[in-house]
C-alpha cells in the first residue's frame, strides 16, 4: 500500500503555505500524518503535492485570552493531554483526549488535524461543537475564523477552502468558579472511532443550580451536534429533568446504521449517554468548593 | 509413554525459548528481510466484481511506464502451470493463481504486475486496463445450495462441493426413544486467524543448476511437492529455504497461489521475484479466510440430562474455490461427540461454493466451530431439564477409567480425566464466590451471567479425513523427522525439517534430545535445512508437533544413546546392559571404569579398530515417524483420526450493561490438560493466544461481505483485531493425564484456548441476556446487536436476529 | 529527495522519493530490517519507532519529515553486539513473544514506558502497549515482561529519571544500602586445605 507519487514541499512560513495551496488545487497540507498518511496509503487521495505545516512557528503553541484559550493546530494531542492550561481551563479538551487514537497517534497526531479531517465520530471535533469553539483559519486574504457548528458540515467535509489551512482552534473558558465535565463513549474498542459519544460541561452556583450546560453528541449523524438542553439552566439538573430534556433534544437526532451499529442504537445509546455525561458533569462541578466553603 | 515423568531433567521445567533471542534483537529473518540482487516486485489488480467475465485485459499503457517489467495475465500462467490441487474430488473446480476467464470473488487477483520496486508495480497497475461483463453472482450458503442459484463453476455444475451424511450408530432408533428432543441453529461468521505478517514469497530460477529457490513465510505440509507439480518440473528442482521465520501463521499461511505466481515469473524473467502481500491484497484475495459455518443440530436426551444422540447438518461456505477448506468439515468428525459419551450421531457436512474469498486452514481445522455446536446444545439441554450446566456436562462427560474411549465416528481417545479438571478449576475459582459476585452485579443494575465450555483439543495430526471425504485419496503416512549429528569434537547439531511460525520447535527438539542424552540442551545445536537436504516432514499443522517433531527427536536420541552405550560397552567387553549411560558418559558399575563423552566420540570418529563389528562410524542417527494411529483406511465410514486428546475447560465471567450492550469480560478461567508438558512457557503462550484469537471469533472479527458482494472488512479498520485492552487476564489452571501413545506423555496444544473460548465467551452472554428471554446464535456477536436485542426485550418485542 | 536522519545516534543520509514511509526508509535504505509492516495504515504497531523516545508509528510518517529527531529503531536498543538490554532479556523470560513479528514494536513501546516510570501498574503496562497488536501471545506474558523489567529496572544500579512521567512519586531506591563489601552474616572463611 504505497501511496501515488506526490511532492513535498516544506513552507517557511504560514503565509507561503497558504500561497502554495492556492495555487495549486492538487495539494494538501500534512502536520501529524496520523489520518491522511492511511488515506494516501490506501489511495484513496492522491494529492499531487504536500504542504509540509507541522513545523510552522505560527501554527504551533497554547495561548491564552481573555476568556479563551487558543490552541495552536499543529499541537500534538499528547501534548495537549499533558498541558496544565488545558487541564485547567479547557477540562473538556483534557478529559477526552485520552480516548483519542492510541499513544503513538497523539505523539504525531495534532489537535488541528483531527478537526480538519472531519471524522463524525471524533472526539477533538465533538468538543469544538460542544463549546462553541472558533476555528481559526489562515487563508491567502488572511486571517479568517468559523464557528465550529458551521465549520463541519457532513463526513469527513468542513468548510476549508482551497488556499486555507487550519491555524488554531479557539475554546471558550467557562469564567465560573465551579465547572465539571463529562464524557463518555462507545466503540468496540477502546481505540476504535466511537458508534457515539457524549461531551457535557456544567457550571453550578454555590446553592448547586446550573448556570450553564453544553452537551454534544458525536459518532450518531454524518458529525458532532450540540444539543439544546438550556432549558436546564436555573435549575438543579435533578435526574427526572436532566432525562426528559435530552429526550427532548434527541428527539431529532440524526443518527446513520453501518456495519458496527444500526441507527436505533446510536439513538437509543445517545441519550443515555448524554445522561451519563450530564451527570457525570454535574457531580464534578459540585466536587468544586463553593464560596466560602 | 516411554519416560517416567518423575525423573525428567529438562522436559516440563521452565527454560527460556531460546528463538526468543533473536526476536528481541530485531534479528529475526522473515521474507521481507530476503534481499536477492536484482530482486523485481509483484503488485496485484484485483477484480471489483463478485462474478465477472474477463472480457479482454489491456496491460500496454503499464509497461510503456518506467521500471515495469511485465504484466502477467491469467491466461498465460494457465497455458504454463497445472491448477492448484483441489482436496476433493472435484475435477471441475479448476483454481489457477489469477482468474482464467472469469472472475468469482471480489478482490480475486488478476494481474499481476513486476516492477523495480513494490511502489511502481502498484502505479502501473492502476494503468492496467481489464474490461468485464458481471455476472449473475451467489454468495449466501443456503442459496448456494439452490439448484437454480448461479454456479461460481459452472462446468461443476452446481455449487455443492461436498455433501456427504454419515450415519454412526442407531440415530434414528436412540431419536425414538429419547423422551426429550430439541433443535436449534447456530452460525459461525467468517473470520480468520489474520497474522500480522501478511504472507510474502520469493522466488528465484537457476536455468544452469535447474533449481528453483523459494523463500516464503510458510506453513504447508506438501509445499515443495505442490511447486513443483503446479510449474511442471520434478520435485527435486526446488528447494524451498526453511530457515525462514515465519510472523504468525496459525495454519493459514499456505501461500500455493502466490507461489506458483512468483516462481513462474521468476522462470519467465530470468530474475528474483518477490511478492509480499500487502494489507488490502491479504485480506480481499489473500484466500486466507476461515470457516463459515451454519450448523442445525438436533439432540436426543433424557430428563436426567444425558444426551443419547445427536444430528448434526453443517454447511459451510468455502468461497469461490476449492482447496482444502472442505475438509475443514471432515476433522472435527474425529472429536464429533466432545468430551461425552454420545452414543450415536448423524453427521451431514456440506460444503457450497460462493462469490467469496477462499477459505484456508485456520487453527483447529473447523474444531471450535463444531465445539461451538456442540456446547451450545450441552448448555440447551440444560435449560431444558432445568439442571445445571456443569451437571449435565458431568453426567455426560467420558469418565477417567472409560479410557481408551471409543467414539461413534471411529476414532479412539486415547486418554482424560475431564471430572478432574472441572473440580480443580471450581476449587481454584470458589464458583461460590463467583456466583455471588455475578448476583452482585446483577443486583447493582448490570446483566451478568457466567458461561462455561468444555471441549477436546485432538492432537498429533493424521489426515485420515482425507480419505474419508475422498475416497481417490489413500494417504495414511503423516510422518516427520528429526536427523542428529555430534560431530568429532562432541558438539551435537540436530536438523529439523519444518517452518516454524512461533511454536518454539528448537527449544522442543533440544530439550527432548537433550532429556534423553542427559545433556545441557543449551548446547544443542538445531538448524533447518533447506527442502532438498531434508528429511520428510508434514509442517506443524493438526497441533502435531509436540508428539511428533518430539517423538523423532526421542527415537533419534535413544538411537545415538544406544550406540554411544554400544560403543562403550564394546571398550569394557560387557553386554550393553551391564553398562549404565549417564550424563553423556557410560560407566561400568562394578569396575568403576568410565568413558566420557569425549572418549566415545572420539572412538566413534577415530578408532574404527575399536568399533563393534559391523558398526558404522561417526554418530549421527536419523528418525523418521508415523503419526501413533490413524494409519488404516477408513472404513464404513468410521476411521481413527487423531492420536492424543487434550482438554480444556473455560468458566467465563462476564458483565453487559444493559443500555450499552458492551460485554464485559470480569474474570476468565481455562483449566487445561495437555498430558506432559515439555515446555510449560510454549504451552502457556499457546493457551493465552489461542483465547485472544477466540475472543476475537466471538466478540470482534468478521469478514464481512454487502448484499453486493463486496467485502467491507478490508482493512484493520474495520476487521478488528484484540488489543491489550480487549483480553482480560486469563488465569490458567494445569492438569496433566499423559497420552500412552506418546514418549513423554505429550499431547498437543497448538489449538489450546482457541477450540473453547468462543463456545464460552458466547454462552456466557446467552447467560448474562437469559433473563430477558433473549439469545445469541451468531458469532461474532456485536455490541449493538446485543444493545439492540436488550431494548427490544426490555419494550416487549420480538427479538430480531442479526442477518 | 535528499534526507538527513539521525538513526540509533548516528548521523545518516539517503536519496528517496517523497512518498517512501520513514518504515520503508529503514528497512530498505538503511538495511535496518527489525522494524516490521503489518498493516501500513497504522493499526497494528509493528513498525512502531521511537521518535525523540516516544513511540510513533513508523507507516505513518514519511521519511522526509523525519529529519531533526532522534529516532531509535530496535537495533539501537540493545547495548553491544550479542548482548540484550534488561526489557529484552525480560521478554526472554517470561516468554512475552512467539513468532516476533510483533515484538520490536512492542518492545520499544514498552521501553518508553520504562522511560516515564519504574512502578508502572498493569492498567499503565495495557495502555502503553494498546496500540500494538499481538496475534501470538494473547498479551499475558508480554505485561509479565514488562511487570518483570520494571521489577529489575528499579533495583539496578543505573542512573534514573528524575520525574515519574506519569507524576506519581518515584520509588525509594531498592538497591541495598548495607555496603557490599561486608562479609554477609554466616559466611565463614574457608578452611585451608591441610
Amino acid at each position: 500500500m504505497k501511496p501515488a507519487p506526490f511532492e513535498y514541499v516544506r513552507p517557511e512560513s504560514l503565509a507561503e503555505a497558504c500561497a502554495l495551496l492556492a495555487a495549486d488545487e492538487d495539494a494538501r497540507v500534512i502536520a501529524g500524518g496520523q489520518t491522511l498518511v492511511p488515506m494516501l496509503a490506501m489511495r484513496l487521495a492522491r494529492p499531487a503535492r504536500l504542504i509540509d505545516i507541522l513545523r510552522l512557528p505560527e501554527l504551533a503553541g497554547i495561548r491564552q485570552e481573555k476568556d479563551a484559550i487558543v490552541v495552536g493546530a499543529t499541537t500534538r494531542q499528547a501534548q495537549a493531554e499533558r498541558d496544565p492550561v488545558i487541564r485547567a481551563s479547557v477540562p473538556m479538551l483534557a478529559r477526552v483526549l485520552p480516548w483519542v487514537g492510541h499513544p503513538p497517534t497523539r505523539n504525531r497526531g495534532t489537535i488541528g488535524g483531527s478537526i480538519a479531517n472531519a471524522d463524525p465520530s471524533a472526539e477533538i471535533p465533538l468538543v469544538a461543537v460542544t463549546l462553541g469553539a472558533e476555528i481559526m483559519l489562515a487563508t491567502v486574504d488572511g486571517p479568517a475564523s468559523m464557528p465550529a457548528d458551521d465549520f463541519f458540515i457532513g463526513p469527513m467535509l468542513t468548510t476549508i477552502n482551497p488556499g486555507e489551512c487550519v491555524s488554531a482552534i479557539r475554546f471558550p473558558v467557562w469564567p465560573h468558579r465551579r465547572v465539571g465535565t463529562g464524557f463518555f463513549e462507545i466503540s468496540a474498542r477502546r481505540s476504535d472511532f466511537a458508534f457515539v459519544a457524549a461531551a457535557a460541561q456544567v457550571a453550578l452556583d454555590d446553592a448547586g443550580s446550573c448556570i450553564e450546560i453544553a452537551l454534544g453528541v458525536g459518532g450518531a449523524g454524518d458529525r458532532p451536534v450540540r444539543l439544546d438542553v438550556s432549558s436546564l439552566a436555573g435549575g438543579k439538573l435533578d435526574s427526572a429533568s436532566v432525562t426528559e430534556a435530552i429526550n427532548t433534544a434527541a428527539a431529532e437526532l440524526d443518527a446513520m446504521s453501518d456495519l458496527h451499529a444500526s441507527a436505533a442504537y446510536r439513538r437509543r445509546v445517545a441519550v443515555a449517554l448524554c445522561i451519563r455525561a450530564v451527570e457525570e458533569a454535574r457531580g464534578n462541578a459540585a466536587a468544586k468548593p463553593a464560596k466560602g466553603a | 509413554m516411554t519416560a517416567d515423568p518423575a525423573t525428567f531433567r529438562f522436559v516440563s521445567t521452565n527454560r527460556r525459548v531460546r528463538e526468543d533471542r533473536r526476536f528481541v534483537a530485531g534479528r529475526g529473518y522473515y521474507v521481507a528481510d530476503v534481499a536477492l540482487e536484482g530482486m523485481l516486485h509483484v503488485a496485484i489488480l484485483p477484480s471489483q466484481h463478485p462474478a465477472a467475465r474477463i472480457v479482454s485485459i489491456d496491460a500496454s499503457a503499464a509497461l510503456a511506464m518506467p521500471g515495469v517489467h511485465y504484466v502477467l495475465t491469467g491466461d498465460e500462467l494457465a497455458a504454463a502451470t497445472d491448477p492448484l490441487m483441489n482436496g476433493l474430488d472435484t475435477p471441475k473446480v479448476q483454481r489457477h493463481p489469477l482468474a482464467v476467464g472469469q472472475t468469482r470473488y471480489a478482490g480475486e487477483w488478476v494481474v499481476a504486475v513486476v516492477a523495480d520496486s513494490r511502489a511502481l508495480a502498484e502505479d502501473a497497475t492502476e494503468k492496467v486496463r481489464v474490461v468485464y461483463e458481471p455476472l449473475p453472482f451467489v454468495i449466501n450458503a443456503e442459496q448456494a445450495l439452490l439448484p437454480d442459484s448461479p454456479p461460481v463453476h459452472p462446468a461443476h455444475g452446481s455449487n455443492v462441493l461436498l455433501d456427504r451424511t454419515f450415519v454412526w450408530g442407531e440415530v434414528e432408533k436412540h431419536f425414538a426413544e429419547s423422551p426429550r428432543q430439541l433443535a436449534f441453529r447456530v452460525t459461525w461468521g467468517r473470520n480468520s486467524t489474520v497474522p500480522i505478517e501478511t504472507f510474502g514469497v520469493a522466488a528465484s530460477w537457476d536455468p544452469w543448476r535447474d533449481m528453483l529457490d523459494v523463500w516464503a513465510s510458510i506453513q504447508m505440509p506438501k509445499y515443495p511437492d505442490q511447486i513443483a507439480r503446479a510449474l511442471r518440473i520434478p520435485a527435486n528442482c526446488v528447494r524451498v529455504h526453511q530457515d525462514v521465520d515465519v510472523g504468525g501463521s496459525y495454519g493459514v499461511k499456505r501461500g500455493i497461489k502466490q507461489t506458483v505466481l512468483v516462481a513462474h515469473l521468476a522462470r519467465r524473467l530470468g530474475r528474483p521475484v518477490r511478492l509480499i502481500e500487502d494489507r488490502l491484497e491479504n485480506m480481499r484475495g489473500g484466500d486466507a479466510h476461515g470457516p463459515e459455518r451454519i450448523f442445525d443440530v438436533e439432540v436426543a436426551f433424557n430428563n436426567d440430562g444425558i444426551v443419547k444422540s445427536m444430528k448434526i447438518r453443517a454447511l459451510d461456505n468455502a468461497g469461490a474455490y476449492a482447496g482444502r477448506a472442505p475438509f475443514q468439515l471432515g476433522k472435527p468428525i474425529g472429536a464429533i461427540v466432545g468430551p461425552y459419551k454420545i452414543e450415536s450421531v448423524q453427521y451431514r457436512a456440506q460444503s457450497v461454493t460462493t462469490n467469496k474469498a477462499v477459505q484456508e486452514a485456520v487453527r483447529g481445522f473447523g474444531q471450535s466451530p463444531t465445539n461451538y455446536a456442540i456446547e451450545t446444545a450441552i448448555d440447551k439441554v440444560a435449560a431444558a431439564t432445568g439442571l445445571e450446566r456443569i451437571e449435565v456436562r458431568r453426567r455426560n462427560f467420558i469418565r477417567k477409567e472409560e479410557f481408551p474411549y471409543l467414539i461413534p465416528s471411529g476414532s479412539s481417545y486415547d486418554s482424560g480425566d475431564y471430572h478432574t479438571v472441572v473440580d480443580k478449576v471450581f476449587a481454584h475459582i470458589d464458583f461460590a464466590a463467583m456466583e455471588q459476585e455475578r448476583d452482585r452485579l446483577r443486583a447493582s443494575g448490570m446483566l451478568a451471567g457466567i458461561g462455561i465450555a468444555a471441549c477436546l483439543e485432538p492432537s498429533g495430526g493424521n489426515s485420515s479425513f482425507e480419505p474419508l471425504l475422498n475416497e481417490k485419496n489413500t494417504t495414511t503416512t503423516w510422518m516427520d523427522s528429526c536427523r542428529i549429528n555430534i560431530d568429532g569434537l562432541g558438539f551435537v547439531t540436530v536438523t529439523i525439517h519444518n517452518t516454524s511460525s512461533g511454536q518454539g520447535h528448537e527449544t522442543l527438539v533440544s530439550t527432548v534430545i537433550g532429556e534423553v542424552l542427559q545433556i545441557d540442551p543449551d548446547l544443542i545445536r538445531v538448524v533447518r535445512p533447506d527442502s532438498l537436504a531434508c528429511l520428510p516432514s508434514n509442517s506443524p499443522v493438526g497441533s502435531r508437533m509436540a508428539i511428533m517433531l518430539g517423538g523423532a527427536a526421542f527415537h533419534a536420541a535413544q538411537k545415538l544413546k544406544t550406540k554411544l552405550t554400544r560403543i562403550a560397552a564394546h571398550q569394557f567387553g560387557l553386554a550393553e546392559d551391564k553398562v549404565v549411560y549417564a550424563s553423556g558418559g557410560v560407566g561400568d558399575p562394578k569396575s568403576n571404569r568410565q568413558l566420557s563423552w569425549i572418549d566415545i566420540v572420539n572412538i566413534g570418529h577415530r578408532n574404527f579398530h575399536l568399533l563393534p563389528e559391523g558398526m558404522e562410524p561417526g554418530l549421527e542417527s536419523t528418525h523418521v515417524m508415523q503419526v501413533p494411529t490413524g494409519d488404516r483406511l477408513p472404513e464404513n465410514g468410521r476411521v481413527q483420526m487423531y492420536p492424543c486428546h487434550s482438554f480444556e475447560f473455560h468458566v467465563v465471567l462476564m458483565a453487559i450493561d444493559p443500555v450499552l450492550g458492551k460485554p464485559e469480560i470480569k474474570r476468565y478461567v481455562i483449566g487445561h490438560d495437555c498430558g506432559t508438558v515439555i515446555n510449560p512457557h510454549i504451552v502457556k503462550g499457546m493457551t493465552l493466544g489461542g483465547v485472544a484469537h477466540g475472543l476475537g471469533a466471538a466478540l470482534l472479527e468478521e469478514f464481512v461481505y454487502d448484499d453486493e458482494g463486496h467485502l467491507i472488512t478490508q482493512s484493520f479498520m474495520d476487521y478488528l483485531l484484540p488489543s491489550s485492552r480487549e483480553m482480560p487476564k486469563v488465569e490458567i489452571v494445569h492438569h496433566c493425564t499423559p497420552s500412552p501413545h506418546t514418549v513423554f506423555g505429550q499431547k498437543g496444544s497448538g489449538e489450546s484456548g482457541y477450540l473453547g473460548a468462543p463456545a464460552a465467551i458466547s454462552a456466557a452472554v446467552n447467560d448474562c441476556v437469559a433473563s430477558l428471554g433473549i439469545s445469541f446464535n451468531k458469532l461474532p456477536i456485536r455490541i449493538s446487536a446485543i444493545g439492540d436485542a436488550i431494548a427490544d426485550a426490555q419494550q416487549g418485542k420480538p427479538q430480531q436476529q442479526a442477518k | 529527495m535528499k534526507v538527513n536522519l539521525r538513526i540509533n545516534g548516528v548521523n545518516r543520509t539517503t536519496e528517496l522519493e517523497p512518498r517512501k514511509t520513514l518504515l520503508d526508509a529503514l528497512r530498505e535504505n538503511f538495511l535496518l530490517n527489525g522494524t516490521h509492516a503489518g498493516c501500513e495504515h497504522g493499526v497494528c504497531g509493528a513498525c512502531t519507532v521511537l521518535i525523540d523516545g516516544e513511540p510513533v508509528r513508523s507507516c505513518l510518517m514519511f521519511a522526509v519529515q523525519a529529519d531533526g529527531y532522534e529516532i531509535t529503531t530496535i537495533e539501537g536498543l540493545a547495548p553491544a553486539p550479542g548482548e540484550l538490554g534488561v526489557l529484552q532479556d525480560a521478554f526472554c523470560e517470561t516468554h512475552g513473544l512467539q513468532c516476533g513479528y510483533c515484538t520490536p514494536g512492542m518492545i520499544l513501546a514498552a521501553h518508553a514506558l520504562l522511560q516515564t516510570t519504574l512502578t508502572p501498574t498493569r492498567d499503565d503496562i495495557v495502555e502503553a502497549i494498546s496500540g500494538n497488536i499481538c496475534r501470538c501471545t494473547g498479551y499475558g506474558q508480554i505485561i509479565e515482561a514488562v511487570e518483570f523489567a520494571a521489577a529489575r529496572l528499579r533495583v539496578a544500579n543505573t542512573p534514573r529519571p528524575q520525574h515519574d512521567g506519569l507524576n506519581r512519586e518515584l520509588p525509594k531506591h531498592a538497591a541495598p544500602t548495607e555496603g557490599l563489601l561486608e562479609a554477609e552474616k554466616g559466611d565463614q572463611p574457608v578452611a585451608e586445605a591441610k
